[in-house]
């Protein structure tokens, strides 16, 4: 049987909430996540402001966020590639890989976000070869090396900042004539003696051989492209929503995020939306968690209403 | 230390062992950071479908680790974790930083298809 109360999408702290509700409201539900359970949490090497938690890393906080949601009976499957969704139905329908297909009365997206990446030619190529996505895990491999870090938040000017522990120049290349950071994270970084920035820029290749050898920066006001040897690229340039496979199924703004209504709800019956993915401020495991438990108990409700008009 | 529930290698003489023992290893060698992670989670999940294979972690900053950080396949690695695919004792692909389920089950089917 695979037919339940309540289909979660993404195994985040959102969707792993929302599985604690329901399943303990003894729903029968199912979370298809993919990759690591517990979502960009995992990514936290230490979590201090959970409230009740005084510390503990995001690995096992979703660990055992997972155990909870498993203890009350919400069962967890791995999730392939949506090669079919039906939100519009009153039957919600997924299917996965054109092989399993699962079905329920309701549906939770909590699919979350990643990391930004460039899209440009060579990025894939020299990923883990000279091009990161983290300062802490390689920023050793960069050791007395010239290296660019892409971006102009908190993240890139904090990680650059840190990265002059190992490289001999961190070189900034932004898109815009200003920075979207804390005013002294701006300051930290422009007061540096190792730091330079090309501002108005973007990277619109990488080459190399084995590794990462060059460049080119694309002057995005004169449109003017120069090649750089550099020996290691950082990129820090946001997030996105995972909500590419909505696509005409559900309404979402310009940048991806899924509308929803202060219940969790969207414009569909029975489809709601929690965590990362949705329009929102502000992104913590806190607030994640407060968007599963409204939209678990907007669907208990949801349910209730459906079995008594039945 | 690794608080994964893959089975962990401490030591070279352990690397050595599990190596030569399976037809089939994995071994994921890195830290417990953002990069890494979701690859010790894909292998976690993978290690109940994918039966024939030994999949094992290795700590990145263990001085026993040079059996991982010595071999010609990761000489131009530059991001974590290492990822090693060992088939009969030998290795037949290793990658460098995060990888997606997709990436590492199209590396098992293609190198330790039964």
């Amino acid at each position: 049987m695979n037919h339940y109360d309540t289909i979660i999408i993404g195994g985040g702290p959102a969707g792993l909430t929302a599985g604690i509700y329901l399943s303990r409201a003894k729903l029968k539900t199912l979370v298809l996540n993919q990759g690591a359970i517990g979502g960009q949490m995992v990514l936290t090497h230490e979590i201090a402001n959970y409230p009740g938690v005084e510390n503990i890393s995001g690995y096992q906080l979703a660990n055992i966020m997972k155990n909870q949601a498993k203890s009350f009976g919400t069962k967890i499957k791995s999730l392939g590639k949506i090669t079919e969704l039906d939100l519009a139905s009153p039957i919600k329908k997924v299917s996965i890989d054109h092989s399993e297909t699962y079905t329920a009365d309701s549906i939770i997206i909590a699919t979350g976000g990643r990391s930004r990446t460039l899209g440009v030619v060579g990025e894939d190529v020299f990923k883990g070869r000279g091009i990161s996505y983290c300062a802490t895990c390689d920023g050793d491999f960069f050791t007395d090396k010239e290296i660019i870090v892409v971006g102009g938040g908190n993240s890139a000017l904090e990680e650059a900042v840190s990265l002059t522990k190992y490289a001999s120049k961190v070189t900034i290349v932004h898109q815009f004539d200003h920075f979207q950071a804390f005013e002294h994270a701006i300051q930290e970084a422009t007061e540096h003696p190792k730091i330079d920035f090309v501002m108005e820029s973007t990277i619109s290749g990488f080459y190399g051989d084995e590794k990462l050898g060059s460049v080119d920066i694309l002057n995005l006001k004169t449109q003017q492209t120069e090649r750089k040897n550099i020996d290691g690229v950082f990129i820090f340039i946001g997030y996105v929503p995972n909500t590419e496979f909505l696509e005409g199924k559900l309404n979402r703004n310009q940048w991806g995020e899924i509308e929803v209504n202060t219940h969790m709800g969207t414009a569909l019956a029975g489809v709601y939306a929690a965590g990362d993915c949705i329009v929102k401020k502000y992104r913590q495991v806190s607030t994640a968690v407060g968007d599963g438990t409204l939209a678990a108990l907007s669907i208990s409700s949801y349910l209730n209403d459906l079995k008594s008009k039945n | 230390m690794l608080y994964t529930d893959l089975n962990h290698i401490e030591t070279a003489a352990d690397h050595q062992k599990v190596v030569s023992q399976n037809e089939n290893v994995m071994v994921i060698c890195g830290r417990m950071g953002p990069m890494c992670i979701p690859v010790y989670g894909i292998a976690e999940e993978l290690s109940e479908e994918y039966k024939h294979v030994a999949f094992y972690d290795m700590e990145f900053d263990s001085p026993e680790a040079f059996v991982i950080r010595n071999i010609p396949e990761v000489q131009g690695f530059m991001g974590i974790p290492f990822t090693i695919y060992y088939k009969n004792g030998k290795v037949v692909k290793a990658t460098s930083s995060i990888q997606n389920r997709q990436q590492v089950t199209a590396i098992l089917d293609e190198h330790f298809a039964q």
